[in-house]
């Protein structure tokens, strides 16, 4: 029994982190933005500085009208979100945010991550191509050429880690990690963490939905809450990519002075606000641009990190 | 929850909250919303004009390339994972270094080959 409440307790946190996490981080990116551009940002809703922001557009969300467009494949149309975001939500369940403090420690943990992660790439193709429309079609298309090419610089700069820790589990990751990872996997880190911002479709590489030419991409046909649904994944795959980055580069809970799961949330916001930080100040990269970086740039990169961790393991250790 | 099949079932949960949540997003929306479609209302929109032809469109062979590429590469980088848990394992070290950099020469071969025969360019 104590085991069964043991489990659902895990799950409740995670659920909670799942639905105010993204909210955070988007209420930090509307005011951050607007600051750094010479904005104001919100000022209105909830009365302080605009907070309560996000929460009425959720309510606003809720209760717009439900259109499916009458050339549009209804049923992918429809699950097309669910594919988008569920994903994210399952694989929050392997990241570690301090010692014991995790949903379940899978053996194969960075394996299941990929793997998953891989999946919620589907829900922007089903979008694309689903709803008929030739802007949706050229997104959906952009999003997968783009996907494909960052999923190989993102899975060897993982498999780096895997190597350096010689294990798969995060927990264990985290728990073999030592300072001196930190120059030691650094242009892993960097690859990482470039990779994971195209697969999220963050601005620079927000070619897949670029809003000026191809008005959205993907979600063009969204509307009410399947389109606040898409918005989510896009926040909650923020919040996955930075804590993942913290996990498997950062080391995690390790810090001085502060307890642990302190230092995992620190570190994750910090990189969500880098994230933030290169949407405002890096223009859109070109489709051709866009591959030219991931087969020439990351993936030579990643390939040398994966040859500079078997040399120093094999002659350290 | 102990157990290799325990910890899957923990996911098997988390997977089902997940399409609780969407499932409930959409009936909560389902109470709220007005539903009063038109025919204009459902037609595809593109930027108001009315939209010439269909949706649905041949594209570009060069997606498919790159796709091509990730499969190829994508299964080799799979076969990383668990030698990277054993590779520094006491009795192989040397061996399993060398392994190593003749699977990094094939992957590096192979976009080498791809980048000259100029299909990563995009034009």
């Amino acid at each position: 029994m104590a085991e069964v409440l043991d489990v659902a307790l895990r799950l409740v946190v995670i659920v909670i982190a799942f639905l105010t996490l993204p909210l955070i981080v988007g209420q930090t990116e509307h005011k951050a933005m607007a600051h750094m551009q010479s904005r104001l940002g919100p000022m209105y809703a909830g009365g302080f500085h605009g907070w309560a922001q996000l929460i009425a557009d959720g309510v606003k969300f809720v209760q717009k009208e439900d259109v499916i467009p009458a050339a549009a494949d209804r049923r992918v149309f429809a699950l097309a979100p669910a594919v988008a975001l569920v994903p994210y939500l399952v694989v929050m369940i392997v990241i570690p945010v301090g010692p014991g403090l995790f949903g379940a420690d899978l053996d194969v943990g960075l394996f299941f991550v990929l793997a998953v992660l891989g999946v919620g790439v589907l829900g922007s193709i089903m979008a694309g191509w689903s709803s008929a429309n030739k802007y949706s079609v050229l997104g959906g298309m952009r999003a997968a050429a783009q996907l494909m090419s960052y999923e190989l610089p993102l899975v060897l700069a993982a498999s780096s880690v895997a190597m350096a820790a010689g294990t798969l589990s995060l927990p264990g990751i985290v728990e073999a990690w030592r300072w001196w990872w930190l120059p030691w996997q650094a242009v892993g880190a960097v690859v990482f963490f470039v990779a994971g911002l195209a697969e999220l479709r963050r601005p620079p590489f927000d070619m897949p939905i670029a809003e000026s030419e191809i008005i959205m991409g993907p979600m063009t046909e969204y509307t009410g809450i399947r389109f606040a649904l898409f918005m989510l994944a896009e926040y909650v795959g923020i919040v996955v990519l930075s804590a993942l980055t913290t996990v498997l580069f950062l080391g995690g809970w390790n810090g001085p002075l502060l307890p642990g799961p302190v230092w995992t949330l620190v570190k994750i916001f910090a990189l969500a606000f880098v994230v933030i930080w290169v949407r405002v100040s890096f223009p859109r990269l070109r489709a051709d641009q866009l591959q030219k970086l991931a087969w020439i740039g990351l993936v030579p990169l990643a390939l040398f990190q994966l040859a500079l961790t078997g040399v120093v393991k094999v002659l350290a250790g | 929850m102990n157990g290799y099949f325990g910890s899957y079932a923990v996911v098997a949960v988390l997977f089902a909250i997940g399409v609780a949540i969407f499932g409930g997003a959409l009936f909560v929306n389902r109470l709220l919303r007005p539903n009063r479609p038109t025919p204009d209302k459902l037609t595809t929109y593109e930027c108001g004009v009315d939209p010439v032809g269909e949706g649905w469109a041949q594209s570009q062979i060069r997606y498919y390339v790159f796709t091509y590429l990730y499969v190829v590469f994508a299964v080799d980088a799979v076969f990383l994972f668990p030698w990277a848990t054993v590779f520094a394992a006491p009795g192989f070290g040397m061996t399993t270094l060398v392994e190593m950099f003749v699977f990094l020469a094939f992957i590096a071969l192979g976009i080498l080959y791809a980048w000259r025969k100029r299909v990563l360019a995009w034009t």
